[in-house]
């Protein structure tokens, strides 16, 4: 019984190691995909799948209702990752290297705290900010009034000129632990040998920073910009935990996910279309292509690495 | 002998007690979404069916609400689902019809008891067929904190004139908010707003049917002035209500921190529980004293037949029942805000609830205007209904630029409004 397997010069043991990974891999991952892009292609009527080519597509881009809400979303997406570029990622570098400091006390204690909002779940963060936020019962009004700033205060959730980007600072809130950690694992890997050869040279202080760490952990900074770009594009869940799926005021939150949402599942009296749905699913897959291509190919290149 | 058999047998796999039941016994097995219901289906209305109808046993199992549709479907293709289906109003449970999966109860005697509104949500367009039995609507209008009402010497309005010198009254004194509603969520400005006073101005059930037939548009003058009053409610509403979400509303409203919240029927329970201060309602204020007052009068949930059961019978007689003065009463007063759809003078014993249900009597009843057929294209007119009337009550857009935008919408899909 044993010597019929080893005659056979076949190596079962690689199919047999690979196959799980491939299996789940494929089953959850690469047949949705292109189920996905496949079903983009079709469209119901008479209550039958028909082959329409890109009519789908045409629709989504030519038709008006259906383009301004699309370019809307997509306008929105970039306001949301634009907010997370411009404050998320530089805060990030800025704790981690607060973090690396050696002399700093409770830095266990800090690494934790800025850490702990990225595990809980969006529904939570979503709920708690909505009721920080509320001029009802909202802690916000009352804290902005005791510094005497009640003039400040606005229901900020529900004015369209200031619910995306409040909605996007909550988002940062919540994941600037990722890039600070990954940040401050870059720092940690900067060996000291360079930091002191440089302060041999007179390079101390903020001059270290900009001149030797900054360099270093470029490569970091990308990937973390690049984890941001994807991760924003596909945000749903926050927008919808806090202004649900019609992502008001007026749309003013709508981003690609919720919009994909309502269009593929459906709202109240309107009814999915799972059709339309995965075109607009098909469009966010292909921007974040694009993007990631982007960056693949227009920036990791470029950048330098260091080999201690 | 043997096809009820095999059909009590079937049954069995979900009905544990089935087991015990007599042979002849049929076992009917109800699909709902209401799942806060199923004490009060197992403690009052099942025992109550069975005791006058013995031979029939009835097992009735819920699903989540958000769940509902999909899990019915997917029952029904599959052929396993129970014998009697909980229907949704309109396009969801008339696609089941057109599919085959409800059967036709035009002919079943109990539909005598209903009237054409109480049917038009489970009806094909030409309301030719019927295919569920009306089980009950939800009524909209004004409740109001008694007590706040006795300390500032107001009365309930009844015209629109009274309404905003009552809501100017409570606003002056400054001891309430006058009104409890936000417009974070959106469905509460169109739901409670627009469609609870719009009917007193498209005239209820004539307006709303010409804008199906397309013999008015959403830009006339009925369809703009509910939009136009809505405008002012601004000034009433509690500070920040842009960011003010639904349960927001309710709980300023049963804290006793503002005196008019715009309703709908189903709060009533809630209220009951939540509120410490006697409550009143009034109905949606008309322009002039001797106008006629309209109601929305919400077709919610009603009950049919799944077309594929074998226990077909058995399930005609539970829907006649269903149909009965005594289902209208035990329902109607277990749940108090859940109307009984049919003819019947229900006796209910909660004085709210019976303060809703009176205005049935002086008032003529309609339907929300964009859940008949309106809301079956892109962009969706019920869903725009939302986003416009909390635009119009923030004062982001004019009345007439949110009308002539949904009537651009509907016109865009609708053929009769092109």
């Amino acid at each position: 019984m044993t010597d019929s397997g080893r005659s056979s010069r076949v190596r079962w043991h690689i199919l047999v190691f690979l196959a799980p990974a491939v299996i789940v891999y494929t089953a959850v991952m690469i047949f949705p995909l292109f189920n996905t892009l496949r079903l983009a292609l079709y469209t119901e009527a008479e209550q039958q799948r028909v082959f329409v080519g890109l009519q789908n597509f045409r629709t989504l881009f030519g038709d008006q209702i259906w383009s301004e809400q699309f370019w809307n979303a997509l306008g929105n997406n970039f306001w949301f990752f634009f907010i997370h570029m411009l404050v998320q990622n530089p805060i990030g570098v800025l704790l981690a290297a607060i973090l690396s400091h050696p002399r700093l006390r409770f830095a266990h204690l800090y690494r934790s705290a800025i850490f702990i909002p990225t595990i809980l779940s969006f529904v939570i963060v979503g709920f708690a900010w909505k009721l920080i936020l509320s001029p009802i019962w909202g802690i916000a009004p009352s804290l902005l009034d005791a510094v005497g700033l009640k003039s400040l205060y606005a229901p900020w959730l529900g004015k369209e000129e200031y619910a995306l980007t409040t909605l996007a600072l909550v988002s940062v809130w919540q994941f600037v632990g990722i890039p600070m950690m990954l940040i401050y694992a870059a720092l940690l890997s900067i060996p000291e040998e360079i930091l002191e050869a440089g302060e041999c040279d007179g390079i101390t202080g903020m001059a270290a920073f900009w001149k030797i760490k900054l360099p270093l952990i470029l490569p970091s900074i990308g990937i973390i910009s690049i984890l941001t770009f994807v991760g924003n594009f596909n945000a749903f869940d926050l927008i919808y935990a806090a202004q649900g799926a019609l992502a008001g005021p007026d749309f003013s939150t709508d981003i690609l996910g919720t919009f994909l949402y309502r269009t593929f599942f459906g709202f109240q009296l309107q009814l999915g279309d799972p059709h339309m749905g995965s075109a607009i699913a098909t469009a966010m897959f292909g921007i974040i292509l694009v993007g990631v291509c982007i960056y693949l190919f227009g920036i990791q290149t470029r950048l330098r690495r260091y080999q201690f | 002998m043997t096809r009820p058999l095999i059909g009590a047998a079937l049954l069995a796999t979900t009905a544990l007690t089935a087991t015990s039941a007599l042979a002849q016994d049929v076992t009917l097995t109800i699909e709902s979404w209401r799942n806060d219901d199923l004490t009060l289906w197992q403690d009052k209305i099942i025992p109550a069916f069975e005791a006058s109808h013995p031979g029939i046993k009835i097992n009735f199992t819920p699903s989540a609400p958000a769940e509902y549709n999909a899990v019915l479907n997917s029952k029904l293709d599959a052929g396993s689902a129970g014998d009697l289906i909980t229907c949704r109003p309109f396009d969801a449970s008339l696609a089941l019809y057109d599919g085959g999966k409800l059967a036709d109860l035009t002919d079943l005697e109990a539909m005598a008891n209903f009237s054409d509104v109480a049917k038009s949500a489970w009806q094909t367009d030409d309301g030719s067929a019927t295919f569920c039995v009306p089980m009950a609507s939800v009524i909209h209008g004004f409740i109001y904190n008694k007590e706040a009402f006795e300390e500032l010497g107001i009365e309930p309005p009844t015209t629109v004139d009274e309404f905003f010198a009552v809501l100017d009254t409570i606003k002056e004194d400054g001891t309430y908010i006058p009104m409890a509603m936000g417009t974070n969520d959106q469905w509460e400005a169109a739901t409670m707003g627009y469609q609870n006073i719009g009917p007193n101005y498209w005239k209820g059930e004539v307006g709303r049917l010409a804008l199906i037939k397309g013999e008015q548009k959403l830009t006339d003058e009925g369809w703009v002035e509910p939009y136009r009053q809505l405008a002012k409610w601004k000034d009433y509403l509690g500070d920040g209500f842009e960011a003010q979400t639904y349960p927001d509303s309710q709980n300023l409203f049963t804290l006793g921190r503002a005196a008019i919240y715009p309703a709908g029927s189903w709060e009533i329970s809630g209220f009951n529980t939540q509120a410490d201060f006697e409550m009143g309602a009034f109905p949606p204020p008309v322009v002039n004293a001797d106008d006629t007052c309209y109601i929305s009068d919400h077709t919610d949930i009603a009950i049919g037949l799944n077309a594929a059961s074998p226990n077909a019978d058995a399930a005609r007689t539970f829907l006649n029942w269903v149909g009965s003065e005594e289902f209208a009463s035990l329902y109607a007063n277990a749940l108090p805000g859940f109307f009984s759809l049919s003819s019947y003078d229900v006796a209910m014993e909660d004085p709210l609830a019976q303060e809703f249900v009176s205005w049935r009597g002086k008032c003529e009843s309609t339907i929300r205007s964009t859940y008949q057929i309106l809301s079956r294209g892109t962009p969706n007119l019920e869903n725009e209904t939302w986003n416009a009337s909390a635009q119009v009550i923030k004062g982001a857009e004019s009345p007439e630029d949110a009308a002539k935008r949904l009537q651009d919408g509907l016109a865009s899909w609708y053929e009769p409004q092109q």
